[in-house]
């Protein structure tokens, strides 16, 4: 089964396809434009259509996803946490 | 699958556009005039009444828009003919002569010198005459290419970027290699993807026009804004199901033109592309305005991906609606005209999603109603630019 999903191998964050994953659930994500596969590992719930953290990010680092740059990252977030308006910003408006 | 040889079913208009409803619509010029349309469409069976709240003390850029977008809409290849009811004659006859360009029967009614009763029972006769008219026009094998399509997403999701608008995105251009007349918009809802638009764009002078399009919409934004538009755009809908910032948003939205399409011109908010293609409507992002555009600029079918289930539909331009979050498939399946889900499980590839989402789109263009159709949704909104004069 396929958990979450990738856009690009350099995305920082992957889309939780399913409902139901829990914290210690280990994930399977699919790559789409390499139609390759990586696990992770849920440190938290995470609800369907959400995103999960593929590895630990910093206050000010940028968050990939579509190998774009989506927004900035304003709480310290660790690989398999739940990533969204608590610790991810716009930089545009 | 679809190839230069495949034909739909349509009605072919007096100017040769080429629609796929055969609505006889009773449109007011103005707030004022609602009532009237109303009672017509009540006294007719048939015929379809377009109640909106403006058309009174417009003026400038404004104005035009709201004349450009209710000639558009009566003019739309979907309707076969028109009854148009104003509180005054002059802006009455300024929207049927516009309508009349097209070939197809329109008559004006003004208010004012006659009231409501009068206007209705001569405004009723004629709408009679119409309907029976119409219901003797008779669809004709018309080829793929003669159907205009147009896009734009609402209250989209993750899934949205990862499902529902590569799907079409795929069928995009599938129609773009036959040479199919297209339109994508959303002009605020590009913001974090402008650069690969701007990148798709055929010409330089192209790209000049759309970022030209993008940057008075951002110094809109910038000039109103009183936050970062959290919960507005991206909207709490899209925040709900996992959108976090409007560029995460935007990256998704722009799956809808593919990877082959490129943008041949721009239009300015419900103006008529000049020729096939792909084009790009500087335009609303709120969903029924931006439907109502895209109506009004003529085009006949309408792709509709949703993640969270955004329920709109159109009076006049069938609205198709696909969703690849199997939750929302599965909580609210009456609006949902295509499944795509299977795409995020691997059980279906983004081929045959384009396909099936083609297929729905001919079955829809030769008369099958669509979800939004069968469930009386007919949003009709007419965008403003400013306060009234």
């Amino acid at each position: 089964m396929i958990h979450f999903i990738l856009h690009d191998a350099r995305d920082s964050v992957g889309v939780v396809v399913v409902e139901g994953v829990k914290t210690g659930m280990e994930l399977t994500g699919w790559i789409m434009d390499e139609d390759r596969q990586v696990t992770v590992t849920a440190i938290q719930d995470i609800p369907i259509g959400h995103k999960l953290a593929l590895r630990d990010m910093a206050v000010g680092d940028a968050v990939c996803k579509y190998g774009v740059d989506i927004g900035r990252v304003v709480t310290p977030i660790r690989a398999g946490a739940h990533a969204h308006v608590h610790n991810i910003k716009t930089t545009r408006w | 699958m679809i190839s230069p040889s495949t034909t739909f079913r349509g009605y072919r208009r007096e100017n040769r556009r080429v629609g796929v409803r055969n609505h006889v619509v009773i449109l007011p010029v103005d707030d004022l005039s609602n009532a009237a349309c109303e009672a017509v469409a009540r006294n007719i069976a048939g015929t379809l009444a377009l109640p909106h709240p403006y058309g009174r003390l417009q003026f400038g850029e404004d104005l035009e828009l709201h004349f450009r977008t209710l000639i558009g809409t009566g003019s739309n290849p979907n309707v076969a003919a028109v009854i148009v009811i104003g509180i005054e004659d002059g802006w009455t006859r300024r929207v049927a002569d516009g309508i009349a360009r097209t070939g197809k029967p329109v008559t004006g009614f003004g208010i004012e010198g006659h009231g409501d009763h009068d206007t209705i029972m001569r405004a009723s006769r004629t709408a009679k005459e119409y309907v029976q008219w119409a219901s003797e026009q008779r669809r004709e094998e018309c080829p793929l290419e003669e159907l205009w399509v147009s896009t734009k997403c609402g209250e989209s999701d993750t899934t949205s970027g990862c499902g529902a608008n590569p799907t079409v995105g795929n069928a995009f251009d599938k129609l773009y290699a036959l040479g199919a007349t297209l339109v994508f918009g959303e002009t605020s809802e590009i913001t974090g993807g402008e650069q690969v638009v701007a990148a798709r764009c055929r010409t330089a002078p192209v790209r000049e026009q759309f970022m030209a399009m993008f940057d008075r919409y951002q110094a809109m934004i910038n000039r109103h804004k009183t936050n970062d538009l959290s919960e507005s755009q991206p909207t709490k809908g899209n925040i709900a199901g996992g959108l976090t910032t409007i560029e995460e948003k935007a990256l998704g939205n722009i799956q809808k033109i593919g990877k082959q399409c490129r943008v041949d011109g721009v239009l300015d908010k419900a103006e008529v592309p000049g020729g096939p293609g792909l084009w790009f409507m500087d335009s609303s992002s709120a969903a029924a305005e931006m439907v109502t555009l895209c109506a009004a600029s003529g085009f006949a079918v309408h792709l509709f991906p949703t993640g969270q289930g955004n329920i709109i539909g159109n009076p006049i331009l069938p609205v198709i609606k696909l969703c690849a979050n199997p939750r929302t498939v599965r909580t609210m399946s009456e609006h949902i005209d295509l499944d795509t889900s299977g795409l995020l499980q691997r059980v279906m590839t983004l081929d045959q999603a384009g396909d099936q989402l083609l297929d729905i789109m001919l079955r829809t263009a030769n008369g099958r109603l669509t979800a939004a159709e069968a469930l009386g949704h007919r949003e009709f909104v007419l965008t403003r630019l400013y306060e009234s004069a």
